[in-house]
């Protein structure tokens, strides 16, 4: 078949690119432009639109002996992306960036594009693996290399995106072996750092980015009574379960520490409270994509297990479409989830699909809080 | 095989070009070492300044070589804004258009960042054309401020000649040097640096078969500028470094056939771009021939094509094994909307579907007819990978 392979000039898209030319397919790698102002160079772990980057690819790409072009995102990548990550924290909501850029740059704009330009697949360097299940649908399953498994951020795609979707490295053992694969190739992206943070934030810093995005407006640190504890110069720059920072003085009553509970964004409030008061027992939210065939009956409650971060593991719980809103009743609470977050459900290995969390139900009540304090 | 047809970005070196060039690198000596074999490599590059002077129309002093264009039109701008508001501080205006080269407006937009040079950018016409009314009423009212006027001779994207004797009319009542950029225009329309009223004027080798990496600057003898590069004292100390004497001799070479051939390169690339565009007119809709009727070069075709994206265009086209562009050759590979268009009035998405076919004296009949075989069909799948 004829693959558009996505190259960011890394190690993974490379030896992916390598492998899908090895299977004999057609291929034409493609650097993706997201930046609308590239730097010149890589700073640490961060860039992934930077020349420096663009070049690797390039050099990868000529070594393979395919094709290669810079397609420009940029715009698409800005509105869907980064305004998006900024108004997710204007709301009070924490968002995984690289998921979105997923659902809607990689398998969305570009792998349209693609099919349009006559490719059948686009392939990247995600560790993910797509199996036919025993119903001859396509299912998204996680890698065997567990450490490295990115079918967490691959959630989003639905049943048509996993048709086009072609992950030649998903099945590896280990982030090493594509290394050393790498430099057997003689591709000298083999010993590239590997990146880690948003690659649209340079200096790495979140915190700092986003007040400059938003700016400071100062609001009231409170109670889940309601009772003001302090102030704070932007909402956004608390997470939830933030222990440090928080500026309110005086100790509880108790004498515990206090964490970031919530964010109210109408009210610029930040809601802190105990750490009993951080754990939450369930999780909801309305916007919802099966990934590969839906259940038979979602609204028939089925057990699974349910993933709130990338780099999280996955916990039992009880789910069920109810009223429009896929509930996830958990077995054992987790600590400090945020609205915005994205849960994962799995059955086994398998991505069963995922929602972007709009409510949590918290382990503890306002009113055991109060007593106990 | 595949067809080039992006002679505007870097014409093949010729073979006869190829030949000098590769004899002259064997020469032995700097053309400053005063023994023998030094002053034969002068000779070398003096013969060459000679034979440039006598491509443009200049005195043999006022060749300056230099490693290419870009330089070229570097050490023109800063070096002459540098000397002349260094003469008379209250000259700090550079006046240009946003039709210019990046290697015009980058070094402009450096000055005004760095060295708080003011930039006046006067206006063009929809079709590419310099509205010489506006510049003359900004000379009017502000031409002892100026410092410097940069206008290209030809515009690189969409063609476009200008008429640089009648800016150089209006720059010489107010005492303003003038530069020109003719680096897309060399070897394409006669120059005579002469009688053009310019105070300097930038050409390139690459661009007329020689090799890359050799450019000249012809500075006025009646003009002096502020070195960028110091050292030697080469090139009238206004470029020091060693000579480039077998690029030198190479340059000349395909400057003399460049001007030799110039009818006859003219009259062949006509019949082929008109040939072009009866034929894109006649096959697709929503294609602009960019320039409109406007005085241009007669190797230049470039359109804008509704509804889609050059990238996407691009992309085929290549796959189709036809070398073509959207406008200038850039960095780091991406397209970005042409600035160019953009300062004809175009909209954003107009100056994103820019496709530039430039054809040179190699260009076939036949190669064209294959161009314009395959243009519909990738049009028409460039259009339906950009959904609106």
């Amino acid at each position: 078949m004829k693959v558009l392979a996505a190259m960011s000039g890394g190690v993974d898209s490379a030896v992916a690119a390598a492998r899908a030319v090895e299977a004999g397919h057609e291929v034409v790698g493609v650097h993706l432009a997201l930046s609308r102002m590239p730097g010149t160079l890589r700073t640490g772990s961060r860039g992934c639109c930077t020349i420096e980057d663009s070049m690797d690819a390039q050099r990868a790409a000529n070594i393979l002996g395919i094709p290669y072009y810079v397609w420009d995102f940029s715009e698409k990548f800005k509105e869907e992306v980064v305004d998006d990550f900024i108004a997710e924290y204007e709301a009070g909501r924490t968002p995984n960036p690289c998921m979105r850029c997923n659902e809607r740059i990689k398998f969305a704009a570009l792998l349209e594009k693609a099919l349009a330009l006559g490719f059948d697949a686009v392939c990247t360097g995600h560790y993910a693996t797509i199996l036919t299940g025993d119903d001859g649908e396509l299912e998204l399953h996680r890698s065997n290399a567990y450490a490295k498994d990115q079918s967490y951020v691959l959630g989003v795609l639905t049943t048509k995106e996993l048709k086009h979707a072609y992950f030649p490295i998903g099945a590896s053992a280990s982030k090493d072996d594509i290394r050393a694969e790498a430099s057997a190739r003689g591709l000298a992206v083999a010993n590239k750092p590997d990146s880690y943070d948003i690659c649209f934030i340079p200096e790495g810093d979140t915190q700092d980015w986003l007040a400059d995005k938003l700016g400071e407006k100062e609001g009231e640190i409170v109670d889940r009574s309601g009772n003001v504890l302090g102030q704070h110069s932007g909402a956004h720059g608390f997470t939830i379960g933030q222990r440090k920072g928080l500026n309110i003085g005086r100790p509880a009553a108790d004498g515990k520490p206090r964490f970031v509970l919530e964010i109210r964004p109408k009210t610029n409030q930040v809601v802190v409270g105990s750490h009993a008061a951080l754990a939450v027992t369930e999780l909801a939210g309305s916007r919802f994509t099966w990934c590969g065939s839906e259940p038979k009956d979602a609204t028939t409650w089925f057990e699974a297990d349910v993933q709130v971060r990338a780099h999280a593991d996955a916990v039992p719980c009880m789910a069920a479409v109810v009223d429009g809103e896929i509930v996830m009743k958990l077995r054992d609470p987790l600590m400090g989830v945020a609205p915005g977050q994205t849960a994962v459900l799995y059955v086994g290995t398998r991505v069963l699909g995922q929602a972007t969390i709009d409510r949590t139900v918290s382990a503890l009540s306002v009113e055991a809080e109060t007593i106990g304090a | 095989m595949a067809i080039y047809l992006d002679y505007a970005a870097s014409v093949p070196i010729s073979a006869e070009v190829l030949a000098t060039f590769t004899e002259a690198l064997q020469t032995v000596g700097n053309p400053s070492s005063t023994h023998s074999l030094g002053q034969g490599s002068r000779m070398m590059l003096e013969d060459a300044r000679e034979q440039i002077a006598l491509a443009v129309g200049c005195d043999r002093s006022e060749v300056i070589f230099t490693a290419g264009g870009t330089e070229s039109d570097n050490l023109a701008i800063k070096g002459l804004f540098w000397k002349r508001r260094g003469e008379n501080p209250a000259r700090n205006v550079i006046v240009s258009t946003y039709m210019e080269h990046h290697a015009v407006i980058d070094p402009i937009e450096w000055l005004e960042a760095h060295e708080g040079a003011e930039v006046a950018w006067i206006g063009v016409s929809d079709e590419g054309v310099i509205e010489l009314a506006a510049l003359e009423s900004f000379l009017a009212a502000r031409g002892s401020e100026v410092a410097l006027i940069t206008m290209m001779w030809a515009n690189n994207e969409v063609g476009v000649i200008n008429d640089i004797k009648a800016v150089t009319a209006l720059a010489v009542k107010h005492g303003i040097p003038v530069h020109s950029d003719a680096i897309a225009a060399f070897g394409h329309v006669p120059i005579d640096f002469k009688s053009s009223g310019l105070s300097a004027l930038s050409i390139s080798a690459h661009k007329v078969a020689g090799p890359v990496g050799v450019g000249a600057l012809i500075l006025s003898r009646a003009e002096t500028l502020t070195p960028l590069v110091h050292g030697g004292g080469q090139e009238r100390s206004m470029r020091s470094g060693t000579m480039n004497a077998p690029g030198a001799k190479a340059f000349a070479h395909a400057a003399s056939l460049a001007v030799a051939n110039m009818s006859k390169h003219n009259s062949h690339t006509r019949a082929l771009v008109e040939r072009l565009r009866e034929g894109i007119e006649s096959t697709i809709s929503g294609a602009r021939f960019s320039r409109g009727s406007a005085s241009a070069m007669t190797h230049n075709a470039h359109f804008t094509f509704e509804g889609l994206k050059s990238d996407g265009l691009l992309f085929l086209l290549d796959q189709a094994d036809i070398a073509v562009s959207a406008g200038s050759a850039c960095q780091a590979g991406v397209d970005r909307p042409s600035h160019v268009l953009l300062a004809m009035g175009r909209s954003e998405d107009e100056a994103n579907s820019c496709l530039r076919i430039t054809v040179g004296l190699q260009t076939t009949e036949a190669e064209i007819e294959r161009f314009l075989q395959v243009l519909p069909t990738a049009v028409a799948a460039a259009r339906s990978a950009n959904p609106t």
